[in-house]
């Protein structure tokens, strides 16, 4: 028994230091290990959000809005074809060092050609280091895109596009847009181990790097010489929890000050909680149910209409979603630029969609087959839950639906041929541009094996959607995506289900936290009173 | 004795080479591989889905991919992570001690609690006593870890303040490992109060990770001493006019132990199979966690090295512990 009573003894004093943790660091209790440092090399939002405080990007968003704005570029120029874009650098921004490392230069167009290189030219020496995936550069499109990167000056990169695009400074402002220092790389091929350069990252961020420790602690100090200027914090410290009630009590006894992902059972008393700060915002994504029009009576735009009155959409988003969830109207979610609050919904009318299908010459009862993925997504917490539900709902207007699942991979895979007749899937924005978004229901993706699950095409939708990518000019693109909204809502290839809410519980001490649509995790403008 | 000693060691080699080949083909029976569980809505294009599985050697036969993993194998190659792309073996070695301190904490912990509850649950066998332990153990047996964990994380952490919720130590210290257990290393850093900071958040994960081998141990220990208070030699004890203390504590208990090691020694897959979910509850950065993450992404190197070298320790423990028995028992090491 006096073992168990030295034990309580030191856990007392222990307690009582924790509490003195340093006042100007900052922790965040995260989800998970980062699998490294270089944003390029990864797809999960955890890895995004562990190197983001160490590095910029070309163009950033702005802090929790989708809005580009200059980051290690401070302007850009583009030509009247739409062909070249033209960045001017920031002059005298710093590199951080490390133990071994001392940068001899400022950052210039060779840190930029390094970045986008390495992951464009399969020659280039560091391309297969660290498994070299590369997924985004390749999912964005980029190697289509862009026909040319060149250095004209130090300070000057000049970028020349296959096409005229729009969306892609939003596509340079996502985290596989991060710049590295050059210098360093060639400092570690020299040394013979460059794999350390995506362990131990180098970047011109707010915060240097200090250290990680796989599934246990990341930390960071302030840079005191970043460019826009030192960060209000000392550090910042991410502490890797991966149980969500663990964080949250946590965050109760002051353990960490912003915590990742609550569970939706808990954000009752998080609501109630004097010392915590509950933000929401709905999430970049949206979960669909798809259509496929090549197979009838899908075909007809009536019978469409008449599924998406059959579904009693605010019994799913009260039944599955808990509160994480809000209905959605139009492709795109609300936090978007160019959403539609014009566009009504279809009201929940059995009677009327049960007449609609007679009227398409349906006859009733009919089988038809519904899909649901065998995953939990961001955006649908449930699909076979939200399956169940329609079954039932589409039983009453006398449309007999087979539940069908794969393995994910395999499901994906055989939406995309457009097996389907009635399939759920969702979409996570990646760049916050509206383009992101409506490419899924554009005619390109509704080739066999594309994006367009529901097969649609439809020219008055496509031709605006290829219009908006070629301007510049950001109210005429948006003329146009109001107006593909309203064709989207008419002609129902889809029944939209709904856009998860995103929660993010901070402490009370923690000064201008901003949620950000995009789900990422920024600390830089953060500050503890 | 040798003779045992040999036959045993030498059993262990086809179990090994079972573990090898079960766990190489249980995870790809598992649908989805490490280049698709990856790829989000969007998907892959079949060419860079190619390209991968070339580069991971995917494409070439099951048959093929056992031989040139055995074959790393014999050269000490654990082969590579998929996701971090670091050396299996590194990863395991800085992720295994911190499993092994929180294993050693909890069998020290359902030690000291468990053996003194079996005793004293055979001493007062049939009494309130005895019912409420047993019952306490059954209990205990029969606890989800997960359920457990966090309502004593509530609990003594958050409602009663008491203890740190998880983590291996404050962060306010801030040393780079020596040994891995972090007890050590905090003693080694020489930092005050880095020790009872590593202690303090022992406490809790080695309660949950202890409780199920406590339960055990007091059942063990009950059975046993009351198959050996019953003994002739213990009531020639007590007709010598020992004190209780000495009957039961120098009698009766020594020979009663053997059967509790037994059980301590084989808790060690129970401690591995609850490590998965502490780790998980309490962010301790060991191999539980490691290895459901390997499973969840299909990183096939790290799970089949993981897999490998755990159950390596443990058909070892398993042997030390019978060698151990059939050191103090004759019968065993003349037994055929």
């Amino acid at each position: 028994m006096t073992f168990a009573t030295r034990l309580l003894a030191a856990t007392i004093l222990a307690a009582g230091l924790s509490t003195a943790a340093n006042a100007k660091t900052l922790v965040y209790c995260s989800e998970g290990s980062p699998e490294n440092f270089t944003p390029a090399l990864n797809t999960t939002g955890t890895s995004f959000d562990a190197a983001r405080p160490v590095y910029n990007q070309l163009v950033e968003f702005a802090r929790g809005t989708t809005e580009v704005s200059p980051g290690l570029a401070e302007s850009w120029t583009v030509s009247d074809d739409g062909l070249t874009i033209t960045f001017k650098l920031r002059s005298g921004v710093k590199f951080h060092s490390t133990k071994e490392f001392t940068p001899s230069r400022d950052f210039n167009a060779d840190d930029v050609l390094f970045s986008f290189n390495r992951q464009g030219d399969p020659n280039h020496p560091y391309h297969k280091i660290s498994g070299g995936a590369y997924d985004y550069y390749n999912d964005m499109g980029m190697p289509d895109l862009i026909a040319s990167l060149e250095k004209v000056d130090d300070l000057t990169i000049k970028m020349v596009l296959k096409e005229p695009n729009a969306p892609i400074l939003a596509n340079l402002a996502m985290d596989f847009g991060t710049i590295h220092s050059a210098e360093y790389a060639d400092f570690l091929l020299k040394a013979g181990k460059p794999e350390e350069f995506d362990q131990v990252p180098v970047g011109t961020g707010p915060f240097s790097f200090v250290g990680y420790q796989k599934d246990a602690v990341i930390r960071y100090r302030a840079f005191p010489d970043h460019w826009a200027g030192a960060a209000p914090l000392d550090g910042l410290v991410f502490a890797i929890t991966p149980d969500a009630t663990a964080r949250y009590a946590k965050l109760q006894k002051g353990e960490c000050h912003v915590m990742f992902g609550p569970n939706p059972a808990d954000l009752a008393a998080m609501k109630e909680d004097q010392n915590i700060n509950l933000m929401s915002q709905p999430g970049l994504n949206i979960a669909y149910l798809s259509m496929n029009v090549e197979k009838p009576p899908f075909d007809k735009k009536e019978v469409r209409q008449a599924v998406n009155m059959a579904i009693d959409k605010a019994a799913l988003i009260k039944d599955v979603y808990q509160g994480a969830g809000q209905a959605a109207t139009n492709p795109i979610p609300p936090t978007i630029w160019s959403y539609n609050d014009a566009v009504q919904d279809y009201e929940y009318n059995p009677d009327k969609a049960k007449e609609m299908l007679a009227a398409a010459g349906v006859t009733t009862p009919m089988e038809v087959d519904l899909w649901y993925m065998p995953v939990q997504r961001p955006y649908n917490p449930n699909a076979r839950r939200i399956a169940e539900m329609m079954q039932a709902d589409l039983a009453k207007v006398g449309l007999n639906a087979k539940l069908v699942t794969y393995e994910w991979g395999e499901y994906r895979k055989r939406l995309q041929a457009g097996e389907h007749m009635l399939g759920q899937l969702g979409w996570t924005g990646d760049n916050g541009d509206p383009d992101n978004f409506f490419f899924l229901l554009g005619c390109a993706a509704a080739r066999e094996g594309g994006q367009n699950l529901s097969k649609w095409c439809n020219k008055d939708f496509d031709d605006r959607l290829l219009q908006a990518r070629k301007l510049t000019d950001k109210a005429e693109r948006t003329k146009l995506y109001e107006e593909m909204q309203v064709i989207a809502k008419e002609e129902a290839p889809w029944v939209t289900i709904a856009h998860s809410v995103v929660y993010e519980p901070t402490r009370k001490e923690v000064k201008d936290y901003k949620i950000s649509p995009f789900g990422r995790h920024e600390f830089y403008g953060v500050s503890i009173e | 004795m040798l003779a045992h000693f040999v036959r045993r060691l030498l059993l262990t080699i086809p179990t090994i080479f079972a573990l090898m080949f079960l766990t190489f083909v249980a995870i790809r029976l598992v649908p989805g591989d490490p280049v698709e569980v990856r790829t989000g809505e969007r998907g892959i294009s079949p060419e860079r889905l190619e390209e991968f599985r070339q580069q991971l050697g995917l494409d070439q036969p099951i048959v093929v991919q056992f031989f040139d993993y055995v074959r790393d194998l014999f050269s000490g190659d654990f082969g590579t992570s998929i996701i971090s792309h670091r050396p299996v073996i590194e990863e395991f070695a800085t992720l295994f001690p911190a499993t092994l301190e929180l294993s050693f904490f909890a069998m020290v912990f359902a030690v000291l609690f468990g053996v003194p509850m079996g005793v004293i649950a055979a001493l007062k066998r049939g009494s309130v006593v005895d019912h409420s332990l047993m019952g306490v153990a059954l209990f205990g047996y029969s606890m989800p870890i997960f359920w457990w964990g966090l309502l004593l994380v509530l609990f003594f952490s958050v409602t009663l303040d008491l203890t740190p919720v998880s983590g291996r130590i404050d962060l306010l210290y801030f040393f780079e490992p020596v040994t891995g257990f972090m007890v050590i290393d905090a003693w080694l850093s020489g930092e005050e109060g880095a020790v009872s900071s590593a202690l303090s958040h022992l406490v809790l994960p080695a309660v949950v990770l202890g409780t199920i081998p406590l339960a055990a141990i007091a059942r063990m220990t009950r059975s046993a001493m009351l198959e050996v208070l019953g003994e002739d030699y213990v009531r020639t004890a007590r007709a010598k006019g020992l004190s209780p203390f000495r009957v039961v504590g120098l009698h009766a208990l020594r020979n009663a132990l053997i059967p509790v090691v037994t059980t301590i020694g084989l808790q060690g897959g129970t401690l591995l199979a609850g490590a998965v979910l502490t780790e998980t509850i309490f962010a301790w950065p060991g191999i539980g966690k490691w290895l459901i993450e390997s499973i969840a992404r299909r990183d096939y190197p790290a799970l089949q090295g993981g897999v490998l070298l755990v159950s390596t320790l443990l058909v070892f423990v398993n042997l030390g512990v019978d060698l151990l028995n059939a050191a103090v028992n004759p019968r065993i090491r003349h037994a055929r």
